[in-house]
Formats: C-alpha cells, sequence, structure tokens
C-alpha cells in the first residue's frame, strides 16, 4: 500500500507528465485559456488514462508476451487507445448523455494526446504489475489535471493584465509555463 | 525536379514545422538537451515522414476516405516500430537516451498533419520530397534549440557530435562555475521556447502563434498538435461517422 501511495505521488507532482517530461504538451497549451474548460479536459484525461492505461497493460501481459509479439506493442496501443476512445465516446452517449454533454468535445481529441500513449509504454518499460499500471495512470492523469486547471486560472489572471507586445500570447504562457515547472521541482523533496 | 526542390524549400524556410507552424511541440521540448539528441530525434523523425509520405501517397487512391485516420495511424506506427528496432540495434546509446520519445513520433502531429493535407491528396514523388524538407526543417530547428540549451545549461557545444577521441566532451566554452543548469531542466525548455517565441513576435516573423489577436494564439498549437483544426474536426466526424455505421 505504502508502495502503490509513493508512486501515485511520484506520478502526480515529482515526474508531473507535463511539466517535468513534456507529454502533452498540447492541450496544456491549447485548451487552457479558461478554468471551465480546462477542467473538462483534465477530466476526459484521467478517464481515458484510467481505461486505457488498464487495457494496455492487460493486452501487453496476456496477449503480446504469451505471443512473443512484444515488438508490436506501439502499434497495438495506440489502436487501443483510438478504438477505447471511440468505445467510451458510444458508450457514454447512450448511458450517461450528461457527461457525454460534458466531456464530448475534449474526447476525440484525446486520441491524439501523447500522454496516454506515453503512460502505456511507461508502464511497459517499468515492468509494471496491472494495479501498479492503474495507480501509474490515475497519479499521471490527476498530475495532468492538475497542472491544466492551475494553469488556466493563471492564464485568466494575464488577460486583464497589460503585457507587452513582445510577449503577449504564446511567449507569456510559456514563461508561466515554466515557472510553474520550476515550483514544482520543488515536490522532488517529497520521496 | 523544380517542384521537389520547391516542397524541400518550403518544409525547411518558409513551413518550418517548429518554428513557424508550431506543431509537434512534445519532442521539441522534451529532447532539446543537447545537439546531439535534437539531430537523433529529428532525423528519426525525418526517416519516418519521408517514407510514410511516400506510402501514404502511393496508398491514397486505395484507402477508403471514412477509414483513412485509422489507416494513416498504422502506416506511421509501423514505420516507428521500423525506426526503433534499427536504432536500437545501430545506435544504442542514441536510443537509450531517448527513451520513451522514440515510439510518441506516432502521435508527433507533424507526421499525421503532412499526410492529411500533403501526402493524400498528392503524388508520391512531390510528397516524398515534402517528408524530406519537413523532417530537415524539424531537425534545424530541434538542432537550434538544443545548441543554445546545450551551451548555456551544460557549457559545452556540440558534446557527442564532433569526433569522440579528439573532443571527448565537445568543445568547453563555459566553466562549471558559470553555467546555468536549469536550462538543460525541463523550466528551461519552457523559457528558451518562450523567448525564441517572443523574437519571433517582436520581429514580426510569420508564426501560428503571432496571429494579429495575440489572445487567441493560444489556441493555434492546440490545432497545431494534431495537424491543423481541420484535421481535428475531420477526425471527430470521421469517429462520430464510424459510430453511427455501427
Amino acid at each position: 500500500m505504502a508502495k502503490l501511495t509513493l508512486l501515485l505521488i511520484s506520478a502526480a507532482l515529482v515526474n508531473n507528465v507535463v511539466l517535468s517530461r513534456f507529454l502533452g504538451l498540447c492541450p496544456f497549451l491549447g485548451v487552457s485559456k479558461k478554468t471551465e474548460t480546462s477542467v473538462g479536459m483534465g477530466a476526459a484525461v484521467i478517464f481515458v488514462i484510467t481505461l486505457s492505461s488498464m487495457a494496455a497493460s492487460l493486452i501487453y501481459a496476456h496477449i503480446l508476451v504469451p505471443l512473443k509479439l512484444e515488438y508490436l506493442q506501439t502499434i497495438v496501443f495506440i489502436l487501443v487507445i483510438a478504438a477505447l476512445v471511440q468505445f467510451v465516446e458510444m458508450v457514454l452517449k447512450k448511458n450517461m448523455p450528461s457527461l457525454y454533454e460534458a466531456l464530448g468535445v475534449y474526447l476525440p481529441l484525446i486520441t491524439t494526446n501523447c500522454a496516454v500513449l506515453g503512460v502505456a509504454l511507461d508502464n511497459v518499460a517499468k515492468e509494471h504489475s496491472f494495479l501498479q499500471s492503474l495507480v501509474y495512470g490515475i497519479g499521471t492523469a490527476g498530475g495532468f489535471a492538475l497542472a491544466i486547471v492551475l494553469l488556466s486560472g493563471v492564464r485568466e489572471k494575464i488577460e486583464s493584465n497589460d503585457i507587452p507586445h513582445t510577449v503577449s500570447g504564446m511567449p507569456i504562457v510559456l514563461i508561466t509555463a515554466g515557472l510553474m515547472a520550476i515550483a514544482f521541482t520543488g515536490f522532488s523533496g517529497l520521496i | 525536379m523544380s517542384k521537389s526542390f520547391e516542397r524541400f524549400y518550403n518544409g525547411v524556410i518558409k513551413e518550418n514545422p517548429t518554428f513557424v507552424l508550431m506543431l509537434g511541440m512534445c519532442p521539441t521540448l522534451a529532447v532539446t538537451t543537447s545537439v546531439s539528441n535534437a539531430i537523433g530525434m529529428g532525423l528519426s523523425t525525418t526517416a519516418v515522414l519521408m517514407f510514410s509520405n511516400l506510402i501514404i501517397s502511393a496508398m491514397r487512391n486505395i484507402i477508403p476516405d471514412r477509414v483513412r485516420i485509422p489507416a494513416f495511424i498504422v502506416i506511421v506506427a509501423s514505420l516507428v516500430t521500423v525506426v526503433q528496432l534499427l536504432m536500437q540495434g545501430y545506435t544504442p546509446e542514441i536510443y537509450k537516451s531517448l527513451g520513451i520519445y522514440i515510439p510518441l513520433i506516432v502521435v508527433n502531429c507533424i507526421i499525421l498533419g503532412r499526410a492529411e493535407s500533403y501526402a493524400s491528396k498528392n503524388s508520391p514523388i512531390p510528397s516524398f520530397f515534402d517528408g524530406l524538407g519537413m523532417g530537415i526543417g524539424f531537425t534545424l530547428a530541434l538542432s537550434c534549440i538544443g545548441f543554445v540549451r546545450e551551451l548555456l545549461g551544460g557549457g559545452t557545444i556540440l558534446k557527442g557530435v564532433l569526433p569522440i577521441d579528439k573532443y571527448p566532451n565537445g568543445i568547453v566554452a563555459i566553466p562549471e562555475a558559470y553555467r546555468i543548469s536549469i536550462f538543460v531542466l525541463a523550466p528551461g525548455a519552457f523559457f528558451v521556447l518562450a523567448l525564441l517565441s517572443a523574437l519571433q513576435n517582436y520581429f514580426k516573423a510569420p508564426s501560428a502563434t503571432n496571429t494579429s489577436k495575440s489572445s487567441e494564439s493560444g489556441c493555434g498549437s492546440c490545432s497545431a498538435c494534431s495537424g491543423n483544426t481541420n484535421v481535428k474536426e475531420e477526425i471527430k466526424e470521421e469517429i462520430k461517422n464510424s459510430g453511427e455505421d455501427k
């Protein structure tokens, strides 16, 4: 249990997926203009990464390893993720229309989010068990959601400030992200 | 021939994927801690890009329109696996230092973006050179960022690129006490890119991020991620259509 908690904290805070490993940077910079949308994106990512890390871990351990097809992992994982995202969208649409409304727009975009594939590949590279993969997925996705919500909060404040023309737009967002990355390095003392 | 050259020039200068189109930001920030890493990443992406463009363009009349995105992804993923195995065999050191970012070339938006916006509409030879140009442009851009970060953060120039027996540590330009090590760490990547993008703003160079309205620019890079807004919309429609089929 203690080990799993440590894994969760290290995935969410110490090795934050966006701020220290640069995975999923595109939605991080693109969908963080308003807190509302960033919360939606964060929730959708948590949902998909949790499911896909479980699915990928099961498929790797029970299909690819017995058949000695480990080298096909990249192809298999990307297809699994794409299919899963589509499946989740269909199920949500049918059974939970309110959640579908909330996440709908963001779900298809997640297929191209490299954090999802990154987590699946990481789990294999680090030889995580099924339970560890699940915890690692939740931690990573939680870290992503935390970072994107924090950034969107800062960006909403920045909007109303007077920024020199040269750094307005993308540069100021990148500088903000850099400062957040410095702040997150402070967590490295946690474990 | 002239058309091929025009595609090449377009990829390297006019529509440089990193500086102008702002595509593929994840590898740009993650692997540019040194020039040797940047070149390794750039060249492997170039190889995938050239052949994915070539194959997709050659098969563009066979692949049904509805399933083209999944088909593209499978082609790209197969090529990435080939490149990954080759690198593991022949350049184990670079393979080790790039780690997880090699399989992640699959989700690099430059590749799917070019497949969708160029290769699926043009004949194989220009598509091949389009991939080559884009790849070389990407490599050059990564090397520039890598050069700055390596110099300021590590104090060396071209470590691992110059012959190892003569310069085991590259050219040491800055003594250890004066290095700003944050530049090789994660925050430094954001700062270098912020600086580059600010310079572009200042000189009004064409870029995805400095359209007249700065407040919209954030989404420029978002949509840039999977090629362009159209690609995303199309993917979305694609998924909807196939969902309705069933």
